[in-house]
């Protein structure tokens, strides 16, 4: 406010100062001549445009650059007309303000490239600072601890004044620290001062505020030294929880791909390449579903994967009875057979897909409650990766529950641990055998629709899981769900931690080679199963 | 580019039988569906060996029907010396051995006059061999690591030199960059490449400390340690970007990851080489504007040939949302170049058109002319892209004319002194130093 103040006192003396001189009248104003630029489709002509608007001091400096940065600028080269889409679809002319039917055809959006995107970031920085809305007001506040600009000490330190809401209060005193410390003429106690603000803020960014500051006064430079490696050190111990983090994250998603195979394999053990192809039908399932959504139901969007869910389920667990009842039930007790039998159908799959939808990748969004991130502490942990993580652990509990209490998973349990009593006691075990199967495919099928998140929706989904999934379920000891769950978190925590200090190529080198050592200790993996059930 | 070796390593570590079996079933689903029909004497036939399954099938299948869509285009306007060109589709099924037995069948069997194909280095590698025993042409249409010129072979996509130091030095002057994430996929384009940069960053005076370089395994999903891993290196005050030759599947993830994490193209930019419109249209690409990629041809480019090409192709294809990328227009420019070649000489004879394609100029889609150059790589001029919210790139920069591909680059110890030169040399790797044919690669 009160910079715009000024320069509108400025803008009204010049004003006096050119009708005293008896001017011509209707000379474009300077103003006009700043937006005009935008419609030069040069970069530099942009940037001098954005310098000259911001400082104008004019009502519509801020909504035109906010504009410029969502690309709802646009310029008509010919007239040199610039006019705003609001965000509310209507249409005004940039430097009237007044509304404007339609844009014209042959006006397109203005460009910008990353150095003017930083620019145009640092004008509305200064902009809106004193804006009405919290949110605007921090990110403001944060986008001049980036950029530091000189010449914004007097309006943040206004602001900082003014302000009420504390989360802002402490974003501005930052940026009013940042913009300090690069200030050539501070005096060293402020500068002390500032290097104590930036020091409690303790993030990366502080991190490089502080490491990129240049010739500083030795008792400065001394304070910013010591505030670099206290935060250093700290950074370093959350980058332990950050790795644990990670690494539950990663054993979430192979405990997801596993756990299928951990009834298929298993429990029936088939050994079933086609898995990953069930997870891949999952994955397109999920894709069809978006598509119907985005042409017929655009508003039912962020509620897809809900009903993603049963549908891969039940897609993939029919084509799973259905290759039961069709292959696999002939094949029981020959596992070299088997093995050879759904590989080639895996391969049969895959093609089929690629003839289906083709061999590119194709799209699947991300819900808006699954994109972005939150901060915790000094990590940054993506909502997409947190919602998988409950998924896997919903799922695990949902079948465990499944398995234990109600009659298909008591039948299940029978058939599996003796196969000639459970049928003499009245189980059609081959219609078990069936509902096993497609049991697990389906879950195969819901494990596909959570990886079409965080992956690749194409037809080689599968063939990158299959691997780690009778990876994790070997390791866990076959036939025992707590073991494979057990396993798929230990093979991403360790996996994790390996990482940093291997490389991700080393480090999946070394977490094989343990697997293979470990599997020469104790062959039957970390729960052996006990008992008869062994021998059968 | 792409090899598959996970795929394969991993299959071995699983039991030796399905190791055995792996190679039979994959024979099987790869004989090709296309046998040739027989032909009558007065067809050319261009051989095509481009995966249409396996892994490389999401970014081959495109350059096949690139191929048959230019031999369409060419027969409406009469063919080649009045005979009708004949297509003959082969499916290599992204297994490096079988490309070299495709092209072997392609050249005894069906006695093509020329091949278009290979994606990855490593399928180019296995059929050299093949090309050179059996004297025919390859047309290769994708920017590779350079250090190598075949008589046999024409490269029409990019060399380092023609694409990745052109986007470094974008970077150290448009943005200021002074610390550099080289990351890539764990193979030999990536690997040579990093060799190459990293040269050429420390001739800059970048220092050791400056330079961050991490590999990937092929189809690597879970990018958050290395993304973190790239904003923890970003954070020490000096601007920083990421030259990334992460290839093919692995992109999706890797973009998804920095969008979630929030590492925004103003902090970070990521300047990639294998990522083009075909790699984008699976994503969702409005967190991602503003990153960069380096390439000698963009869809978004709008001169007339372009957007003729661009309208003729999605008629073609019947798509009208199909997408042209850059190893497309090596295709575009590598068939032109050949049809010319076999017109000057009236011959389809491999001896006399390999004689006759150096110098040989065709027009590219961007509006310049490119040349054959006599170490069997052409001029292209180079473009840097910024990626827009429609998955198509935004020019911010193209250099002023047409770069001379570098068979040798001029970076490393090993190559510098070495020039191809198949016009007066009659020699690939020809030592300018000591003015004798061989040397490395020989």
């Amino acid at each position: 406010m009160f910079a715009n103040c000024i320069d509108r006192f400025r803008a009204l003396c010049l004003s006096i100062l050119l009708l005293s001189c008896l001017a011509v009248p209707a000379l474009a104003s300077p103003f006009e001549d700043s937006v005009a630029k935008f419609a030069n489709d040069e970069f530099s002509d942009t940037e001098a445009a954005i310098g000259e608007v911001a400082a104008s001091g004019n009502a519509l400096a801020s909504p035109i650059i906010s504009a410029l940065q969502d690309g709802r600028l646009s310029a008509d080269p010919d007239s040199k007309k610039v006019f705003v889409t609001q965000t509310d679809g209507k249409i005004v002319d940039a430097t009237t303000g007044a509304a404007v039917d339609k844009v014209p055809d042959n006006a397109a959006a203005v460009r910008l490239n990353n150095r003017l995107r930083r620019t145009v970031e640092a004008a509305l920085g200064g902009l809106t600072l004193l804006s009405p809305d919290p949110a605007k007001r921090l990110a403001a506040a944060q986008s001049v601890f980036k950029s530091h600009e000189e010449n914004l000490l007097p309006t943040v330190e206004g602001a900082l004044a003014k302000e009420s809401v504390k989360p802002i209060k402490q974003a501005f005193a930052e940026a009013r620290a940042a913009i300090i410390l690069f200030k050539s003429d501070a005096s060293d106690s402020d500068k002390l001062d500032a290097v104590a603000v930036v020091k409690a803020r303790g993030d990366q960014e502080a991190l490089a505020l502080l490491t990129g500051l240049g010739d500083q006064p030795p008792l400065v430079a001394k304070a910013a030294a010591s505030a670099v490696s206290s935060i250093q050190s700290n950074l370093a111990m959350w980058s332990m929880v950050q790795n644990a983090w990670y690494g539950l994250s990663l054993g979430s998603v192979l405990l997801l791909a596993a756990i299928g195979l951990a009834i298929t394999f298993g429990v029936m053990g088939v050994i079933n390449m086609a898995h990953g192809e069930m997870v891949m039908l999952g994955a397109y399932t999920t894709f069809v579903v978006q598509e119907v959504i985005r042409t017929r139901y655009p508003t039912l969007f962020d509620y897809s994967l809900l009903i993603a869910v049963p549908l891969a389920f039940l897609v993939a667990g029919f084509i799973g009875v259905l290759i039961e009842r069709t292959i696999i039930r002939f094949l029981y007790g020959r596992p070299l057979e088997t093995l050879l039998a759904t590989w080639g159908l895996s391969l049969v799959l895959q093609q089929a897909v690629r003839t289906a939808f083709g061999p590119t990748n194709r799209e699947v969004g991300n819900p808006s409650w699954m994109s972005g991130a939150f901060e915790l502490g000094q990590i940054t942990i993506t909502y997409n990766r947190l919602w998988i993580l409950c998924f896997t652990l919903a799922v695990f509990a949902i079948l465990l529950a499944m398995l234990r209490y109600t009659a298909l998973g008591l039948e299940m349990r029978a058939v599996t641990q003796n196969r000639r009593m459970a049928a003499s006691m009245g189980i059609a075990t081959s219609r078990v055998d069936a509902l096993t199967f497609g049991l697990g495919s389906g879950i195969a099928g819901i494990a596909g629709v959570a990886l079409s998140q965080i992956d690749n929706v194409s037809p080689n989904l599968g063939q990158s899981y299959i691997i780690d999934s009778f990876m994790v379920v070997v390791f866990g000891g076959v036939g025992n769900l707590w073991g494979t769950l057990v396993g798929a978190f230990t093979l991403g925590i360790a996996n994790k931690f390996l990482e940093p200090v291997a490389g991700a190529v080393l480090g999946k080198i070394a977490i094989l080679v343990l697997i293979i050592l470990f599997i020469q200790k104790r062959p039957r993996g970390l729960f052996a199963l006990k008992g008869r059930a062994v021998e059968a | 580019m792409l090899t598959q070796l996970t795929h394969g390593i991993a299959t071995m570590t699983r039991r030796r039988a399905l190791a055995a079996t792996a190679g039979l079933v994959l024979g099987l689903a790869a004989s090709s569906p296309f046998a040739p029909a027989q032909a009558a004497d007065d067809t050319i036939k261009v051989g095509i060996l481009h995966s249409l399954s396996g892994t490389m099938a999401i970014s081959e299948t495109t350059l096949k029907d690139t191929i048959l869509f230019l031999i369409d285009e060419q027969n409406k306007k009469g063919g080649v010396l009045g005979k009708k060109l004949e297509p003959v589709v082969v499916d290599p099924a992204s297994n490096w051995p079988l490309f070299a037995e495709k092209a072997r069948e392609l050249i005894t069997k069906d006695k093509v006059a020329v091949v278009f194909g290979c994606w990855t280095s490593v399928s180019r590698k296995s059929v050299l061999p093949v090309f050179k025993e059996l004297n025919n042409i390859l047309f290769y249409p994708v920017q590779y690591e350079g250090e190598e010129s075949e008589r046999n072979v024409f490269y029409t996509g990019a060399a380092p030199n023609q694409q990745a130091i052109p986007a470094v030095d974008y970077l150290m002057k448009e943005e200021k960059v002074k610390r550099w994430v080289l990351a890539g996929t764990d193979y030999v384009y990536p690997r040579t490449t990093n060799k190459i940069l990293e040269a050429y960053l420390k001739s800059k005076g970048v220092a050791q400390d400056d330079i961050m370089i991490n590999y990937t395994p092929f189809g690597h999903s879970d990018w958050q340690t290395i993304v973190a891993d790239i904003k923890k290196f970003g954070s020490a005050g000096k601007k920083t970007a990421v030259v990334s030759t992460i290839n093919g599947d692995a992109n999706v993830p890797f973009y998804k990851e920095l969008g979630n994490q929030g590492i925004k193209a103003t902090d970070i930019p990521v300047v990639a080489f294998s990522v083009g419109e075909e790699e984008l249209a699976g994503i969702d690409t409005k967190p991602l504007l503003g990153h960069l990629a380096a390439w000698n041809y963009f869809e978004s480019i709008k001169i007339p040939a372009n957007e003729k090409f661009i309208k003729e192709w999605q008629a073609y294809t019947k798509n009208p949302k199909r997408v042209t990328n850059d190893p497309m227009e090596a295709h575009y420019i590598g068939f032109n170049m050949w049809v010319k070649a076999v017109e000057k000489v009236k011959s389809t004879d491999p001896d006399k058109v390999i004689d006759a394609l150096p110098g040989i100029e065709a027009p590219n889609l961007t509006g310049g002319t490119s040349k054959m150059l006599p170490n069997h790589h052409i001029t292209k001029p180079v473009f840097i892209g910024e990626i827009k919210g429609n998955g198509q790139f935004d020019v911010v920069w193209k250099t002023p004319g047409l770069v001379a591909g570098d068979a040798w680059s001029k970076e490393l110890e090993g190559s510098k002194d070495l020039i191809g030169d198949w016009v007066g040399k009659k020699c690939g790797n020809y030592n300018t130093k000591t003015n004798k044919c061989g040397g490395q690669g020989s």
